[in-house]
């Protein structure tokens, strides 16, 4: 790209980045430019992260032997409530669409900021609040009524402070849904001369079908979390059994959110996908349009979907076989997205990099996790399956292996953008050969002890699942020291790392043709836009 | 990539013009498709309350008419006119607002929040009036005329009753903060032509407070 800037006009003094623009804890927490708010969701999110990993880990430890014998019953119920809901509304739905989310948005359109820079800055301080409830749960004395709430447990459990962390959870979705309902508006009618639909990066059309499904599924959890709240105090009657209610028309309610929100949190993961898949095989993605309209196609049946959590909760067999086959139904996008990312790389100039290592760390994760997901969409073998570890292994396969490999491969393709510095790539690829060995050996055992009949949330379990539950404790301790090592390298990058250059991996999208780090208002000039995001001879030709 | 020079940094743009919009027509097409959005948002959350009144109303179809004897028909009728006529008075404020005539806007919004006012206060007699015999949703329920039935049903209905009047008449309250606030803008002379977004969005937001109500009334008061 050929910038040219008149004298003048130009945002700062040379040298200056979003990142040294304006200084002071104050310049951050009230900033409404999208990249440092980008970042403090990064910051947060992964805070969060660590405490979910800690509980996590506590889970696993008291599982390393079939007694209770670190926990006491209650205790454990507790934990394995708490990772859930922290990992899940605090951690996996803003995990990509907040953090490179809000930081790429307006960079890969070419433009200056979102189209509601103050609304923006309002969702990151409304999941503060919501985050300060559930860390107020986490402090007064725990839930223990799963992350699901489920009536009649939550409307009647006595134990822990629940409607704290119904609050919380409440809080949480406006945050989601205000971010969704800037990014439609920002994709819509923030694009730079020249970013046609169709010129958009495939992140981008991610992350807009994501925003979809944000605005139109979470005001149904809140809702529902506030009918909760007041069935919790005043008993109302409509989702407890005892006062007459209806324990399914909750579940109905809480999967209609719940469902959607999984592609919440893992359309964004494809998103990555699509853009370190090609730069890093140096070829054009392949099937473009077919991406696109996956994530669009994804979205939509996401929505008709919820009932396959309930095939056991008494809805009507009909329901179950029509839910049953519309859930198959969503592998097919699905499987679009994963046969164009492998076409991608066939005969493309692999680069093996960390991104790209993390990117086919996903492709292995996503395969197998979404592979299961259609034994769970099975009726017959989902009575079966159904509330033991097959169920846990598969969603923390899609949800959290999914999420999580993307969101690294994601962190570490632009981490050169987002902090102007290079990590160090050998021990990055060393140190994936620790996450993935240890990701695969934490959860594929628990498919085994499932499918063998070891029930979910248990503290205590049968003798002959030892081996099995040792090896996905000595799998999850491996995991989760690969994680310090990401921290610590990427940590130490900022402070010690070389500079980098504006586009270090010879990408054609818009975000890699400003500064690393880019200048406060993205862009140095005005951008016109005259070819795709994939299109590497163009760029090649207007580079020369 | 070719860029153009940043002609658009000269700072030539009106004072209510967002730095980051090129111009005005990005400006207020933006707003105005955030705040579609922000509406669909709102029917979603009250469509969970329309899916309860409708699971709960099929559970007991009964009870549910003869609780919903106990409601005063009047009062809803004339809360209904209240607050139609109210959006009424919003359009015309919109209207006012586009041509520019800040005084009219402001007159406009003064009426519309004298309609919110009155629609919030016979709501108060009416909840007074279910709060002293007992009324009440769920436990706090105590109208002994109803309390024989063998189900939880008639406080169920006025649970569901109190749930959606109150999500309703919260977002009745937040209207009239807003309304305020375009009241205070229009005194200070700063709506026009260009810049009527603001005063439109909360007509928006007006209408769809009214919208629900429309359905709130017969779904509540009038079943048969």
């Amino acid at each position: 790209m050929s910038t040219s800037t008149l004298d003048g006009v130009g945002h700062g003094a040379p040298g200056t980045s979003y990142l040294n623009a304006k200084s002071g804890l104050m310049s951050w927490l009230f900033t409404i430019d999208h990249k440092r708010i980008g970042v403090m969701y990064l910051v947060t999110v992964l805070s969060f992260f660590l405490v979910g990993g800690l509980l996590a880990l506590g889970i696993r430890t008291e599982l390393l032997t079939p007694a209770g014998d670190v926990f006491s019953a209650a205790v454990y119920n507790k934990l394995f409530t708490l990772h859930g809901a922290i990992m899940v509304f605090l951690v996996l739905v803003p995990a990509i669409p907040a953090t490179l989310g809000n930081f790429l948005l307006p960079l890969q359109l070419g433009t200056i900021d979102v189209a509601f820079p103050k609304l923006n800055l309002l969702s990151f301080h409304i999941y503060l609040l919501g985050a300060f409830f559930l860390v107020f749960t986490l402090v007064t004395g725990g839930v223990d009524t799963g992350w699901t709430f489920y009536t009649p447990y939550s409307s009647t459990s006595a134990d822990g402070n629940v409607v704290a962390a119904l609050t919380g959870a409440f809080i949480l979705g406006f945050s989601s849904i205000l971010t969704g309902l800037n990014f439609i508006v920002t994709v819509h009618k923030m694009r730079a001369p020249g970013v046609t639909w169709l010129r958009m990066p495939l992140f981008v059309w991610a992350i807009y079908a994501t925003s979809v499904i944000q605005v139109l599924a979470t005001p149904v959890i809140a809702i529902t979390l506030f009918l909760l709240i007041f069935e919790k105090i005043v008993g109302i009657g409509i989702f407890d059994p005892a006062l007459g209610g209806d324990p399914v028309l909750f579940q109905h309610f809480f999967w209609f959110y719940s469902h959607p929100v999984v592609y919440v949190m893992v359309l964004p993961a494809f998103g990555v996908m699509s853009e370190t898949i090609t730069v890093h095989s140096r070829k054009h993605i392949f099937g473009y349009t077919a991406i696109a309209a996956s994530s669009i196609a994804i979205a939509a049946v996401g929505f008709i979907i919820w009932g396959h959590h309930m095939f056991v909760s008494g809805q009507s067999e009909l329901s179950g076989t029509v839910f049953s086959l519309l859930t198959f139904a969503v592998a097919i996008p699905t499987a679009i997205k994963l046969c164009s990312w492998i076409a991608t790389l066939y005969r493309g100039s692999i680069q093996w990099n960390s991104p790209m290592l993390y990117s086919l760390g996903f492709l292995w994760i996503f395969a197998i996790g979404g592979l299961t997901g259609l034994f769970l969409a099975t009726l017959s073998t989902d009575v079966h399956f159904h509330d033991t570890y097959f169920v846990v292994a598969h969603f923390h396969y899609v949800m959290m292996g999914g999420v999580l490999f993307a969101l690294i491969a994601g962190m570490h393709h632009w981490w050169p953008k987002i902090t102007g510095r290079m990590f160090n790539d050998k021990i990055g690829r060393i140190n994936w050969v620790l996450a993935f060995v240890g990701y695969n050996l934490t959860f594929f055992p628990q498919f085994v002890a499932g499918s063998q009949g070891m029930p979910r949330r248990y503290h205590q379990y049968l003798p002959e699942f030892q081996m099995w539950n040792q090896l996905s404790t000595l799998g999850s301790y491996l995991f989760g020291l690969s994680l310090f090592i990401i921290l610590a390298y990427l940590l130490h990058s900022i402070f010690k790392g070389v500079k980098a250059p504006s586009n270090p991996w010879g990408a054609a999208s818009l975000e890699w043709q400003t500064k690393s780090p880019p200048v406060e208002h993205n862009f140095e000039a005005d951008v016109i836009c005259t070819y795709g995001p994939y299109d590497y001879d163009a760029h090649r030709a207007a580079q020369s | 990539m070719s860029t153009a020079a940043g002609a658009d940094h000269g700072h030539a743009h009106p004072w209510y013009q967002a730095h980051h919009f090129k111009n005005m027509e990005q400006q207020n097409a933006s707003n105005k498709f955030g705040m579609w959005l922000f509406l669909v948002q709102e029917l979603l959350f009250f469509a969970g309350l329309f899916m309860a009144y409708a699971s709960m109303r099929y559970f007991y179809p009964g009870t549910w008419l003869e609780a919903a004897e106990q409601l005063d028909k009047v009062m809803g009728a004339i809360n209904t006119v209240v607050l139609l006529t109210s959006s009424l008075t919003m359009a015309l404020g919109v209207r006012a607002a586009q041509l520019g005539q800040n005084k009219q806007v402001a007159a406009w919004m003064v009426a519309t929040i004298a309609g919110a006012y009155g629609f919030l206060i016979i709501k108060y007699f009416e909840y007074s009036h279910k709060i002293h015999v007992g009324l009440l949703p769920g436990k706090w329920f105590g109208f002994d005329e109803l309390k024989t039935t063998a189900t939880n049903a008639p406080q169920i209905f006025f649970s569901v009753y109190f749930m959606m009047t109150g999500v309703h008449g919260l977002h009745v309250v937040i209207g009239i903060g807003v309304i305020f606030w375009i009241l205070f803008r229009a005194l200070r002379d700063e709506f026009g032509p260009e810049n009527y977004a603001a005063v439109e969005n909360v007509g928006l937001y007006w209408h769809l407070v009214d919208l629900i109500w429309i359905f709130l009334f017969p779904l509540l008061y009038l079943v048969r």
